[in-house]
């Protein structure tokens, strides 16, 4: 090779480099999330590009991407490049690993189990409570019209199934046959099954439909932010637990080179920072110090857990949601 | 197929002005029922997607249109309809061409295909797509390891979009260069011409209405189409969000105003459509109707 045309080269590879150092400095991630995450998510991205810039010098570009969590995973399966999944339940995420796209052991990555925050199903009926709605047991009796999500493709819709289950268990004794005789009556009181939560939640606010609308506690707070002294919430006397996890779609941030953004981005989650913004959303934050900060906005009621009460997700999804489970075997669409 | 075809043509080119027999009450009763409907379903909504559109006023009108994500959904849709309607141009008037001029094995079999996106659900027309070119679809693999995107990005939005759309231009073209006929044609060849003189001075002088109208229609549902769509787009905000998805994701926010002001875009193209529509239609008509007179003055 003579100088001149090795001095060429190095002048190629320095603007090769050159235009990555580029591409590197307004790099982009897309977060895949749930349903009611969009106003979160607002937050928390405007939050996290101003101390990104503040710490490394750099900016970063956040896009957005919400529907039904099960619909989501679906779509980062089939290849929509996520490079991170914030969705509703750990198995979705589950099966986003099965694909080969997450390791497996993506929950143990991040405290918490990989759930930054916390949550639970709570209800949302018209002011005044027409239908005197209390509890779990309220929702079965004849005449009474229950908005909630399909649970095929709605995180939030399993999470308010598998409450329903439970307080129908411990209200027959124990017995599984009474949790399934429990959603049985219930899910004949749900007149339209939507594909998310958000879906649902415009069903029961802005068309009117049904007396109570099964809610993500934040989604509930929202509604009643945005449209002020025509919804109240009720909460039951027990619920369940609902633990949203993150995880690094590790597959794409390796094609795309932003593990490094992707990774702080999820860190940047557990920071007090992003706990305030988690809290003034009305999620339920995982930092003790905020969380005791905001502990009079969250109503107090009995949470158990999907480990203690249904063995964990894996076993929660074959035994109810997967094909021919117990959702299946209970829900006949109203019309039929 | 045959039957449409010559339907079409008698009913807007030689159906002759009969008059009305109906007593007039029966007429006024049809007349205000029609009337009651047109305003019940099309001017209400239609006043409505304004009114809720400047419910807090012009500047939140524009600060809804002006907002980043809207304008990319505005510009990924006009993207969109901007190949897409070519690309069925071109498809529409080769499909036409062979199917009203040449008789040939499969032309049946043709006509039918063309018809296929009006019969399956746009849903289903989506996740053919997905089943096609996502990452565990046949073409995915490959797709992938060369990093080709097409589902969850602008080629499947625009795939998607030419596939439900196609059927229109081939649709209203055919009738019109049946219509024609093969003689004018031959003589321009036996004349000399060569194919694409033929097709410039010939055909398409002969077709340019019914291709017009073909094309509005087909721009109309490039624009406004959903269910595809919403399929293949992955929801990015700001990169593949076109106005129908926009607009429902603004309404799913609480956001009203912002979601009724992008809606009154896709309202007011689907007007200026309309209009347009109207006037080619007209043109249409008319030179179908002096087409039959040329070309057969003896059945007249």
């Amino acid at each position: 090779m003579t100088f001149r045309s090795s001095l060429r080269v190095a002048a190629l590879a320095a603007l090769a480099t050159a235009g990555l150092a580029s591409a590197a400095q307004a790099q982009t991630l897309l977060n895949v999330s749930y349903d009611p995450t969009r106003e979160l998510y607002e937050a928390v991205n405007t939050a996290f590009i101003k101390d990104y810039a503040a710490k490394t010098g750099k900016t970063v570009k956040i896009e957005q991407s919400h529907g039904g969590s099960g619909g989501q995973a679906r779509a980062v399966i089939d290849g929509l490049d996520a490079d991170v999944v914030t969705l509703a339940l750990a198995y979705d995420i589950d099966a986003i690993a099965k694909s080969g796209l997450i390791d497996p052991a993506w929950q143990r990555r991040l405290p918490d189990n990989s759930s930054p925050y916390t949550s639970t199903i709570v209800f949302l009926v018209r002011n005044g409570n027409p239908k005197g709605i209390k509890d779990w047991n309220d929702l079965i009796k004849p005449g009474v019209s229950v908005i909630t999500p399909n649970p095929k493709t709605s995180g939030g819709a399993r999470w308010a199934y598998l409450a329903a289950w439970e307080y129908g268990k411990r209200a027959g004794g124990g017995k599984d046959a009474a949790g399934k005789d429990f959603v049985a009556k219930l899910y004949k009181n749900v007149p339209v099954l939507d594909s998310g939560a958000r879906g649902s939640t415009t069903t029961f606010v802005q068309r009117g439909i049904g007396d109570v609308l099964l809610s993500w506690e934040n989604e509930a707070f929202l509604a009643l932010a945005e449209t002020p002294g025509k919804f109240q919430i009720v909460v039951p006397s027990v619920s369940i637990l609902a633990e949203p996890p993150v995880a690094v779609v590790d597959k794409n941030v390796d094609h795309h080179n932003t593990r490094a953004i992707a990774e702080a981005y999820l860190k940047f989650l557990y920071t007090p920072e992003a706990q305030e913004i988690i809290a003034k959303n009305h999620y339920r934050p995982r930092d003790p110090k905020v969380l005791a900060k905001y502990a009079s906005a969250l109503p107090k009621l009995t949470l158990f857990t999907i480990d203690d009460a249904f063995g964990g997700w894996q076993k929660a999804q074959a035994a109810h949601f997967a094909d021919g489970g117990s959702f299946d075997q209970i829900y006949v669409p109203s019309g039929r | 197929m045959a039957g449409y075809v010559s339907a079409h043509r008698q009913g807007s080119a030689t159906l002759p002005r009969r008059r009305l027999t109906e007593p007039a009450l029966v007429r006024w009763t049809l007349i205000g029922i029609a009337l009651a409907f047109l305003a019940l379903f099309l001017a209400v909504p239609l006043v409505m997607v304004f009114s809720e559109a400047f419910a807090k006023g012009v500047d939140a009108y524009w600060a809804a249109l002006e907002d980043p994500d809207a304008l990319s959904a505005i510009r990924l849709t006009l993207f969109v309809a901007a190949i897409a309607v070519p690309s069925n141009l071109i498809f529409g008037i080769s499909a036409g061409w062979a199917i009203a001029k040449f008789r040939f094995p499969g032309r049946n079999l043709l006509i039918t295909l063309i018809d296929l996106p009006f019969a399956v659900s746009p849903v289903i027309s989506g996740l053919v797509f997905v089943l096609l070119f996502g990452r565990r679809g046949w073409f995915g693999p490959w797709l992938f390891d060369h990093d080709i995107k097409i589902v969850f990005a602008v080629p499947g939005i625009v795939l998607a979009t030419i596939f439900v759309s196609f059927p229109f231009i081939a649709r209203e073209i055919i009738p019109v260069m049946e219509a024609s006929g093969t003689e004018e044609e031959e003589a321009a060849r036996v004349l000399g011409a060569s194919g694409l003189q033929t097709f410039f001075r010939v055909t398409l002088p002969n077709i340019k209405w019914g291709l017009l109208y073909g094309v509005i229609l087909c721009n109309a549902r490039a624009m406004g189409e959903f269910g595809a769509v919403s399929v293949v787009s992955g929801h990015v905000r700001g990169r593949t969000n076109t106005m129908p998805l926009h607009v429902e994701i603004l309404y799913n926010e609480y956001n009203f105003q912002a979601a009724f002001a992008v809606a009154s875009v896709l309202a007011l193209l689907a007007l200026v459509t309309l209009v347009a529509k109207a006037v080619i239609e007209r043109r249409l008509a008319r030179s179908l109707a002096a087409h039959d007179e040329t070309a057969a003055p003896e059945s007249a």
